[in-house]
C-alpha cells in the first residue's frame, strides 16, 4: 500500500472513538512504616447529587503516595464544613495530625470546591482555598486539592494532577495489538491515542505536556512521530533506514535527542532541531550508543553505551569536541538513564543479584542504590516532583506498572485487567 | 504493609467501539501495516496472513533449528538463534547462511529483510540496538557468502515481538533471533 493509501486508511479510522480500556488499578505494596494520619471529612454538597466524591478522591491520592493514612469515615465523631465551629479535641482523640474539610457549591454552570486544611495539634488553619471547576472537571479539582495538601504538609509539590502515557500490548502473534494510552496519574480516564498491529515504543512527553513523541513500527520499519494530544494530529519526524529510536525532548521543547543507525549498523545518539530537522551527531563510536536523556540545563546528555563491553551510562556535553565521561561504575549493567528534575540523580535499569532492578545514582558521587526488588524492572520515568518513579515490571508473567519512591520508602503497583502494560512516561506538571 | 482499596477498583471496559460513548472528543489514530507483498508469517498483519497476494505468499517457515544443515535454500532455516548477550552467528548456521546467500545472489530481484530480535530482559531501547547488531551480523555473514548488499535490509524489533511468550529460559532462547524474511521478487 502506498503512503497515500495508508494515510487515507488512518483518516478513515479517525471516525472511531477511543475505546476506554486497559484501566489501571492502584495497590500500595509497601508504605511508610509510619504514614501521616490525616482525616478527610466528606465534602458537604449544598445542592446534590454530584458525580464525584471529592474527599474520597483526595484520600485515595494521598494514600497512594504511601505517605498518608486516611481516617475511616465511620470513626469520625463529627463532620464539620468550612465556616462552622468544630472541636479539635474530637480529632486529637482520634490521633489524626491533619484535618481537611470542604464543600462543593454550585456556581451557575460551574462548581466551586472550597476546602480548608488544619493542623489538629496546633489548631492552625494551614490552607483555605476556593477552586472553580468546570462541569466534568470536579475530579481534576479534587486532584488539585490533593496537590495543595501534599505540598503544604510535605514541602514538595504533589503530582496528582499529572498524567501518564504507556503502551498496552494485548493478544499473541500474529494478532498482537499495541496501543499507546494516556491516563490520569491514578490510572483513570485512559484514552487510546494510537492503535497498531506493529510495536509502539518509548513515549516521551514534550515539556509543555501538549505532545508525545514515540516510536512506531507501522510500515514494518521504525519511525519517530510527534503527536499533538488535543487534536490527534501527528507528524513523522524521523524515518531513516535502520533504527529511529529513543526520542527525548530537550527542556526547551525545540530539540529531540534520538538514536539512529548507519547502514553498517553503527548505533549513535543525535540531536534533531525540530523546526529545521537538522541533525547533530553527538556520539561516534562502534558500540551501541542509545537512550539519551537531557539534563535540566539542556546542555548535557546522559546515554547508554556498551563501549566498555557491557552497557553503562555516560554523560556528554553538547559542545564541539566533547568526549563522553562514564557515570555508572557499580554492577555489570546500567542502562536507560532518566534525570531527576533537579539534575542531581539518575534513575537507571541495573543488574542487581541477577535481576533487572532500578537504581538511583547520585551524579556527584557516582554512588548508587537499588530501590526496587523485581526480576524485570525497566523503563523508569520520574514524576515531575522528583519524589517518585513509575516503571514497568512483571507480575505473574504479565507486564504491569509500578511506582517507587526515590528514597525507596514506598512502592505501589498499577495493574490492568488486560494485556501487558509497559513503557510508562510521567507527564510534566500541568500548567495552571 | 499491604493495603488495597476495593472502592478504588475500577472497571476494565473492553475495547468495544460501541461502548466508546463518553469522553471521546479525541480519537485514536489507527494504523495498520500495509497489506501486500510481504512474504512470511512473522509480520503479524492481516495482509501477510491472508495469503491473497503473489504466488509465493505464505511460504512455510521451518521450525527453528531444523534444516540448518540442508543443502537446498528452501529447506534452510529462516530463523537464526543467538546466545545470551551475543551477536555471533553460531557455526551450526554456516550451511543455512550459505544456502540463503546463494538464493539471494541467484535472483537479483529478491529482497531480504533481516529482523533482529532479543529476549525480554534489559532495557527495550538498548535491546533495539542489540537486535540491530544481530541483524547486521547475519547480513555480514550473507555478504561474505556472496549475497549482494543492495538486496538486504535490516530492522530491529528488540524485545517487542517475541516468537514465544513467557519468561522461561526456553522462551528467551527462542526469542534471541534473526528472522530472514523474503520480500517480493523471490522465486
Amino acid at each position: 500500500m502506498t503512503d497515500l493509501l495508508r494515510s487515507l486508511f488512518v483518516l478513515a479510522c479517525l471516525a472511531l472513538c477511543a475505546p476506554a480500556h486497559a484501566q489501571l488499578t492502584v495497590q500500595i505494596t509497601r508504605g511508610m512504616t509510619a504514614p501521616i494520619p490525616i482525616a478527610i471529612v466528606p465534602f458537604a454538597v449544598t445542592q446534590g447529587p454530584i458525580p464525584v466524591d471529592v474527599a474520597q478522591v483526595v484520600e485515595n491520592d494521598l494514600e497512594r503516595s504511601g505517605r498518608f493514612q486516611g481516617l475511616e469515615r465511620g470513626s469520625m465523631l463529627e463532620q464539620p464544613v468550612p465556616g462552622t465551629r468544630f472541636d479539635l479535641a474530637n480529632w486529637r482523640l482520634l490521633k489524626t495530625d491533619y484535618l481537611v474539610i470542604g464543600r462543593v457549591v454550585p456556581d451557575g454552570q460551574q462548581w466551586t470546591v472550597q476546602f480548608e486544611l488544619y493542623n489538629v495539634l496546633t489548631g492552625e488553619r494551614l490552607l483555605g482555598y476556593s477552586l472553580p471547576s468546570a462541569p466534568g472537571a470536579l475530579k481534576q479539582a479534587a486532584h488539585r486539592v490533593s496537590d495543595m495538601v501534599y505540598e503544604k504538609i510535605l514541602g514538595v509539590p504533589g503530582a496528582f494532577s499529572t498524567r501518564i502515557a504507556y503502551v498496552a500490548v494485548s493478544g499473541v502473534a500474529p494478532q498482537r495489538r499495541y496501543r499507546l494510552v494516556v491516563a490520569d496519574a491514578d490510572g483513570e480516564n485512559p484514552r487510546v491515542i494510537l492503535d497498531s498491529r506493529e510495536p509502539i515504543m518509548s513515549p516521551a512527553w514534550s515539556p509543555d505536556g501538549d505532545r508525545l513523541a514515540y516510536v512506531s513500527f507501522e510500515g514494518q520499519m521504525s519511525a519517530i512521530y510527534v503527536q499533538e494530544l488535543r487534536t490527534g494530529r501527528r507528524e513523522r519526524v524521523s524515518a531513516r533506514a535502520g533504527i529511529n529510536g529513543a526520542p527525548a525532548w530537550s527542556p526547551d521543547g525545540r530539540r529531540l535527542a534520538l538514536t539512529l543507525s548507519s547502514r553498517e549498523g553503527n548505533v549513535d545518539v543525535y540531536v534533531m532541531d525540530l523546526a529545521s530537522r537538522d541533525l547533530l551527531r553527538i556520539t561516534d563510536d562502534a558500540a551501541i550508543d542509545t537512550e539519551p536523556a537531557w539534563a535540566p540545563d539542556g546542555r548535557t546528555l546522559y546515554f547508554t553505551s556498551d563501549r566498555a563491553g557491557r552497557p553503562q551510562v555516560y554523560r556528554i556535553a553538547l559542545a564541539a569536541g566533547q568526549r563522553p565521561a562514564r557515570v555508572t561504575f557499580e554492577g555489570p549493567y546500567n542502562a536507560r538513564p532518566r534525570v531527576s528534575p533537579d539534575g542531581r540523580q539518575l534513575v537507571v535499569v541495573t543488574l542487581d543479584q541477577g535481576a533487572y532492578r532500578l537504581g538511583v545514582v547520585d551524579v556527584a558521587t557516582g554512588r548508587s542504590r537499588v530501590i526496587t526488588n523485581g526480576r524485570l524492572d525497566e523503563g523508569p520515568s520520574f514524576a515531575p516532583n522528583g519524589q517518585t518513579v513509575i516503571y514497568a515490571t512483571r507480575e505473574r508473567g504479565r507486564g504491569v506498572l509500578a511506582t517507587a519512591a526515590v528514597d525507596g520508602s514506598v512502592t505501589s503497583r498499577l495493574t490492568s485487567e488486560v494485556g501487558d502494560i509497559r513503557e510508562p512516561a510521567w507527564s510534566p506538571q500541568p500548567r495552571t | 504493609m499491604n493495603r488495597s482499596f476495593p472502592r478504588h477498583v475500577m472497571l476494565a471496559v473492553l475495547a468495544a467501539t460501541g461502548l466508546a460513548l463518553a469522553g471521546c472528543a479525541k480519537k485514536p489514530t489507527t494504523v495498520d501495516a500495509p497489506a501486500g507483498e510481504t512474504v512470511g508469517s512473522t509480520t503479524g498483519d492481516a495482509g501477510a496472513t491472508s495469503g491473497t497476494t503473489g504466488s509465493d505468499v505464505g511460504e512455510a517457515r521451518p521450525l527453528p533449528g531444523t534444516g540448518a544443515d540442508a543443502a537446498g535454500a528452501t529447506a534452510a532455516t529462516t530463523t537464526i538463534l543467538f546466545d545470551f548477550d551475543s551477536a555471533e552467528v553460531r557455526a551450526e548456521y554456516n550451511s543455512a547462511i550459505t544456502a540463503h546467500a546463494r538464493r539471494i545472489a541467484a535472483s537479483p530481484a529478491v529482497r531480504v529483510r533481516l529482523e533482529g530480535n532479543t529476549d525480554e530482559r534489559g532495557s527495550p531501547e538498548y535491546n533495539i540496538g542489540l537486535g540491530e547488531r544481530r541483524a547486521q551480523a547475519v547480513k555480514r555473514a550473507l555478504l561474505l557468502q556472496g549475497a549482494p548488499d543492495a538486496q538486504i535490509t535490516t530492522v530491529s524489533y528488540g524485545e517487542e515481538r517475541p516468537s514465544v511468550e513467557g519468561g522461561s529460559e526456553e522462551a528467551w532462547s527462542q526469542n534471541r533471533r534473526v528472522e530472514i524474511v523474503y520480500l517480493g521478487g523471490g522465486r
